[in-house]
C-alpha cells in the first residue's frame, strides 16, 4: 500500500504507541515537591543600630567555609579573564566578598518628622525560586527544604553565571581555590563562587542562624514564610511602612520593613559592586517558566498535527478514488 | 510543509538551540564570541534561556509530528522510521527528556537532590556533545563514501 493509503487500525495504533511516548516524555518522574514551608527572616529596620555584630558573628560562624587559594593562581586565557582576589583583603566588611557574607548598609533620608538614619543588614535574599540554584549550568548550587539557596564550594567553577542571573548581584568570586583548579584552569572557571548559606548546617539542627542568635537588639526573626509576611505586613500597617522582599523577584525568603519607602531607602544607600540595591526586582524566572506548558504541550501538538495531516491525506485520497470511479463508472476495481 | 522544508527547518531550529543551550554557560562574552556586532545577546542569561525555551517548543513539536508521521508510514511498508537507528532515537530522546526535567526544576515548589540536578545538568549536555560527535561521524562517513564513488 502507498503512503496515503494507511489503515485506520495501523492509523489508530501508531498514533496511540506516539502519543503515548510523548505523554511519558514530558513527566517529570523524580520531581518531587516541596514538602516544607519555607523559612523566611524579617528583619525590622526599626530596630538595627548598625552595630555590625551580625557581621562579626556571620564571619565567625563561616570561618572554616573562607577559601585558601593556591597560589600562583594559574595563568588564564584569554586576556580579559581577571583574577578576582579578596584573600588578601579578608577585614573588608563594608561590602559583599568572599570572606564577609554579610554587611550593613546606611541611608540618611529626611521624613517629615526630621532627618532619619536606616541601618540595612545586606546578604542572600534566598529567593523563593532562586535564579542562583535553577541557572547553575553545573549544579553547583541548591536549594534546601527549607528555602536556603547553598552553592556547594566543592563543585563550583567560579563562571559566576549565579551573580550575572542574581537579582541583586549577592554572589561573590574568589581566585584560585576549587574544582576548575583540577580541570582546565586556564580555559574554564574562575574559583569559587561566595555567599550567605544562612547557617544551614545549625538549621537543619533546629538553630538559628548566627546573625540572629547573636544580634542584640532583635532585629530578625525567622519562621515560616507565611506567617513572616503576615507579620511584616501586620508591623507596616501598624507603623504606616513598608515592605521588601515578598514580591521582589517573585518572592524572597529575606523581608525587610521599614519605617519610609524603599525607594527612598535605594536612593539614599552607597551602591556598586558587593553592595546590593533596593529597588523593585521582576521574577527572573518567569519568562521562561510561563512558556513551559507550551514546552509539555509541543510533543503532544506535534502527534496531533501529524495524526491530523495524515488523516487529511487518507480523506483525500478517498476523494479522488470517489472522483474517478464518479468519472468512469464502467471501469473494474481492480484493487478489490 | 514538504520534507524538504522541513528538514531544513529543524535544522536551523537544532542550530539555534544549540547555540542557545550553549549559552548557558559562561563561555560566550569570556571567548570574545559577544563581542562580535550582533552576538552581544549571546552573553545574556535572560535572553538565551529564553530562547532555548523557544526553540525547544518547535523542535520537539517537529520531532513528534515527523516522528509519528513516520512511524505510521513504516508500518505501511515504508522505510525505516525516521529515528529508526537506535542511536539516534536515544540520544533525541535523551536530550529530550533530561530537558523536560530541567525545565520542571525551575518551578517554585519543585525540588530535585543536589546530586541529581548535577547529573541532568551533565546529561543534558553530554548527550547533546555525543549527538554531534555522532552527527559529525555520519556526515564525514557520507562524504568519504561520495569521495571514494
Amino acid at each position: 500500500m502507498n503512503k496515503n493509503g494507511i489503515s485506520r487500525r495501523a492509523f489508530l495504533k501508531g498514533g496511540a504507541a506516539v502519543a503515548c511516548a510523548a505523554a511519558t516524555a514530558t513527566i517529570p518522574l523524580t520531581v518531587k515537591a516541596l514538602d516544607q514551608e519555607p523559612l523566611a527572616t524579617l528583619h525590622d529596620l526599626r530596630k538595627c543600630v548598625g552595630c555590625g555584630e551580625c557581621v562579626t558573628a556571620c564571619r565567625d560562624m563561616n570561618q572554616r567555609f573562607f577559601p585558601e587559594p593556591v597560589r600562583p593562581f594559574p595563568k588564564m586565557y584569554p586576556k580579559r579573564v581577571k583574577a578576582e582576589d579578596w584573600s588578601e583583603k579578608r577585614d573588608v566588611t563594608d561590602r559583599l566578598t568572599p570572606y564577609n557574607w554579610l554587611t550593613i548598609q546606611q541611608a540618611d533620608v529626611k521624613t517629615a518628622e526630621g532627618d532619619l538614619t536606616v541601618y540595612i543588614p545586606r546578604r542572600c535574599m534566598h529567593c523563593v525560586n532562586p535564579p542562583c540554584v535553577k541557572l547553575c549550568p553545573w549544579g553547583a548550587a541548591h536549594q534546601e527544604k527549607n528555602g536556603i539557596s547553598v552553592i556547594n564550594p566543592d563543585l563550583c567553577l567560579g563562571g559566576a553565571k549565579c551573580q550575572a542571573v542574581c537579582p541583586w548581584d549577592i554572589p561573590q568570586r574568589q581566585t584560585g581555590v576549587g574544582l576548575y583548579l583540577d580541570i582546565l584552569p586556564a580555559f574554564a572557571g574562575n574559583g569559587v563562587m561566595y555567599k550567605c548559606n544562612r547557617c544551614y548546617e545549625n538549621v537543619a539542627k533546629g538553630e538559628n542562624p548566627a546573625c540572629i542568635d547573636m544580634c542584640p537588639e532583635n532585629v530578625q526573626s525567622i519562621g515560616p514564610r507565611k506567617e513572616m509576611v503576615a507579620r511584616a505586613y501586620e508591623i507596616a500597617k501598624e507603623i504606616g511602612g513598608y515592605v521588601y522582599g515578598d514580591k521582589e523577584n517573585g518572592g524572597t525568603n529575606t523581608l525587610y520593613v521599614s519605617p519610609v519607602p524603599f525607594e527612598m531607602l535605594n536612593d539614599a544607600i552607597r551602591k556598586g559592586k558587593g553592595l546590593p540595591d533596593l529597588a523593585a526586582k521582576k521574577d527572573v524566572m518567569a519568562d521562561g517558566n510561563a512558556m513551559t506548558a507550551a514546552l509539555f504541550l509541543a510533543p503532544v501538538a506535534g502527534v496531533v498535527s501529524a495524526l491530523s495531516k495524515i488523516a487529511l491525506t487518507a480523506r483525500r485520497a478517498g476523494l479522488g478514488k470517489e472522483e474517478k470511479k464518479t468519472a468512469n463508472p464502467g471501469e473494474v476495481n481492480h484493487e478489490s | 510543509m514538504n520534507p524538504k522544508t522541513q528538514t531544513m527547518v529543524q535544522r536551523t531550529v537544532f542550530f539555534m538551540l544549540l547555540l542557545s543551550g550553549f549559552a548557558q554557560m559562561p563561555i560566550f562574552k569570556r571567548y570574545y564570541i559577544a563581542d562580535i556586532p550582533g552576538f552581544g545577546w549571546l552573553a545574556d542569561f535572560a535572553v538565551t534561556h529564553v530562547m532555548h525555551y523557544g526553540f525547544a517548543i518547535v523542535f520537539s513539536f517537529s520531532v513528534f509530528d515527523r516522528l509519528t508521521r513516520s512511524v505510521l508510514e513504516q508500518r505501511q511498508g515504508g522505510e525505516k522510521p525516521w529515528l529508526g537507528d537506535g542511536a539516534y532515537a536515544v540520544l533525541v530522546g535523551g536530550i529530550l527528556v533530561s530537558g523536560v526535567l530541567l525545565v520542571a526544576r525551575n518551578f517554585i515548589g519543585y525540588r530535585f537532590s543536589p546530586g541529581f540536578i548535577t547529573l541532568l545538568d551533565i546529561v543534558h549536555l553530554g548527550l547533546v556533545m555525543v549527538f554531534l560527535v555522532f552527527l559529525s561521524g555520519r556526515v564525514i562517513a557520507r562524504r568519504i563514501r561520495s569521495w571514494k564513488r
